[in-house]
């Protein structure tokens, strides 16, 4: 990645993301009820900036049809904008093809779609699945529900003391691995993942690469093929765009071997009373009336997201990590515990932490009194939190629209709880 | 939006700060119930000997978990020893009733009840301190915390109507 040259001597500096600026293109924070909103949970969903709400209003308003069916200049208007905004998602992760880019409901169902569709053509009872200890839910209980059905055998890399992935057993576990399934950043400890050794290591084991990227490509500029990944799944709604929405990139000959997931219209070529012939790809993979006007705003959300630029956005990241990290250690010294790594350069913008002995309900309940929002609980990756030896943290995520008043708020928010409980 | 004191009053601070019979007991003679919050983690795990006349006669409280859940589980605890079953049930019942509480009544209109589920708190029962809880049903997600050691109470005293 391209380090961003420091330019002191010139005012307005404009090599650093102005996070006021930006604030005020999201509609949402003019919403002032008794104070200001302090939201630190992007990472389970982003705010929508006026271009991705505008962008889908408009849509709606002045083109909307059924796409792939109508031969109306209205429809062919509809398929147009759909189609895109494929393109512009395939270029912002340097898809080599908008025919590997397929539209899902979110990036759970795309991982669903990989271990479903690919998994069950695939695999075969006693192959090797190696998945990590640091997973999301949604990459976990797939291919937990592949091992009951078709009888794989997971295996997991484990995770050092300070939140990265453990690779010393890499390569046993790569021994007779048909896939690898990792997060390219975790949404717990903010680790990122070494995605591109464990991809070539796992290629040379002859297995294939499954990358949730659901909290990498909001943050960080992304090139599918310098991940190495075979598979790649994110989704909209952490990345400006609406809900509803996913994506799941796949490489070309990859996603040829996938059989269909769901059927329906629009993923078929053919229908005869005793078979069906699969459309050609990405429709395969698209079964019924896709979300139109939801890609509609991704792409302008990816337009918004590229206008800032991904090396900015990352750039911004890390120094209000260090900010947050530099700020909570100096208020709260060894009474706040960030779990994951210490080096802002080596995580996201995702910060869990244990305060004394708080618990994180009352913690984000405090918080939530001065309009602070953080997340509180296990966020979707159980078994972490158990490796981890706690059942729930609190966890503070920034994004494009956050500066240091939010992480100066959130301490004293938490100064806040700490006078309340007496502890 | 209600205040925080509506939900974190002294009493609740006092009996999270201070839990009440904190501990284990042997099984048996004790019958040990846990009690699970998927959503947060919360754990709760109620020990409780009933005597030869259906009387309470011991209660400890384990687990870890919020301050809602934590001293509902510490006033539950100082609430129900002593008490025979049917006391506790009573309880029981008056505390979902109070956690349950239908939201106009909330916004000081009474109404009548009728047409709807809405379970009425028994004015003979008296909650004591758990009634300082009352507030919890203005944070709707807070209800389960509260409700976690009744819940596992309840499991545990199914689980004694059946021959041991």
């Amino acid at each position: 990645m391209a380090t961003l040259s420091p330019a002191p001597h010139l005012a307005p500096r404009l090599d650093v993301l102005d996070a006021r600026r930006v604030r005020a293109e999201f509609p949402i924070f003019e919403r002032c009820r008794h104070l200001p909103l302090i939201y630190l949970d992007s990472a389970a969903s982003s705010q929508k900036p006026r271009a991705v709400i505008e962008a889908m209003a408009g849509y709606y308003e002045t083109c909307h049809a059924n796409v792939h069916r109508g031969v109306y200049g209205l429809a062919e208007e509809a398929t147009g904008r759909y189609e895109q905004a494929r393109a512009a998602v395939a270029r912002f992760i340097g898809a080599p093809s908008a025919r590997e880019v397929v539209f899902t409901k979110n990036a759970t169902e795309a991982l669903n779609l990989v271990a479903f569709s690919w998994g069950r053509a695939n695999l075969r009872p006693g192959d090797v699945v190696v998945l990590t200890e640091m997973e999301h839910h949604a990459n976990l209980v797939p291919w937990l529900m592949l091992a009951e059905q078709v009888g794989v055998e997971l295996r997991y890399l484990g995770i050092t003391d300070d939140g990265h992935l453990d690779l010393s057993g890499l390569d046993a576990a790569l021994d007779g691995a048909k896939v690898v399934a990792l997060t390219a950043m975790s949404n717990v400890l903010g680790t990122l993942n070494p995605v591109r050794r464990v991809a070539d290591a796992a290629h040379v084991a002859g297995a294939v690469v499954v990358v949730d990227a659901s909290q990498y490509v909001p943050h960080l500029p992304t090139d599918v093929s310098a991940l190495g990944a075979d598979f790649l799944a994110f989704t909209g709604h952490k990345m400006l765009g609406p809900t509803g929405i996913g994506v799941l990139w796949g490489r070309e000959a990859v996603l040829e071997s996938t059989p269909p997931f769901l059927g329906g219209g629009e993923m078929i070529r053919d229908v005869r009373l005793d078979g069906f012939t699969p459309n050609e790809l990405p429709w395969k993979f698209e079964a019924g009336t896709p979300p139109i006007a939801e890609a509609v705003g991704l792409a302008a959300a990816v337009r918004v997201l590229e206008g800032i630029g991904m090396e900015m956005v990352r750039a911004h990241e890390i120094a209000l990590t260090s900010y947050a990290l530099r700020t909570l250690d100096a208020r709260f010294g060894a009474d706040l515990v960030v779990h994951g790594p210490r080096a802002s350069a080596e995580r996201g913008g995702v910060l869990s932490f244990s305060f004394k002995d708080l618990h994180p309900h009352d913690i984000a309940q405090v918080l939530d009194q001065s309009g602070i929002c953080v997340r509180a609980g296990h966020h979707c990756a159980k078994p972490l939190l158990r490796r981890l030896g706690v059942s729930a943290t609190s966890r503070a995520s920034w994004y494009v629209y956050n500066d240091e008043s939010d992480i100066d708020a959130l301490a004293q928010g938490l100064v806040a709880c700490s006078e309340l409980f007496c502890l | 939006m209600p205040g925080l004191e509506d939900l974190y009053r002294e009493i609740i601070l006092d009996h999270y700060r201070n839990p009440r019979n904190r501990g284990e007991l042997a099984c048996p003679p004790a019958r040990r119930a846990e009690g699970f919050n998927p959503l947060c983690g919360d754990e709760i795990v109620v020990y409780l000997v009933v005597d030869a006349e259906g009387r309470v006669s011991d209660v400890k409280i384990g687990g870890q978990g919020c301050s809602i859940s934590q001293s509902s589980a510490s006033m539950m605890s100082a609430a129900v020893k002593g008490r025979t079953l049917d006391e506790v049930r009573a309880l029981n019942r008056a505390f979902k009733a109070l956690m349950t509480i239908h939201e106009s009544r909330l916004e000081g209109d009474e109404g009548d009840g009728s047409g709807t589920d809405t379970p009425v708190p028994d004015p003979a029962v008296d909650l004591g301190d758990l009634a300082a809880l009352q507030g919890v049903v203005r944070f709707p997600v807070r209800i389960k915390c509260a409700t976690l050691a009744w819940n596992t109470l309840t499991n545990g005293l199914e689980e004694l109507a059946q021959p041991a």
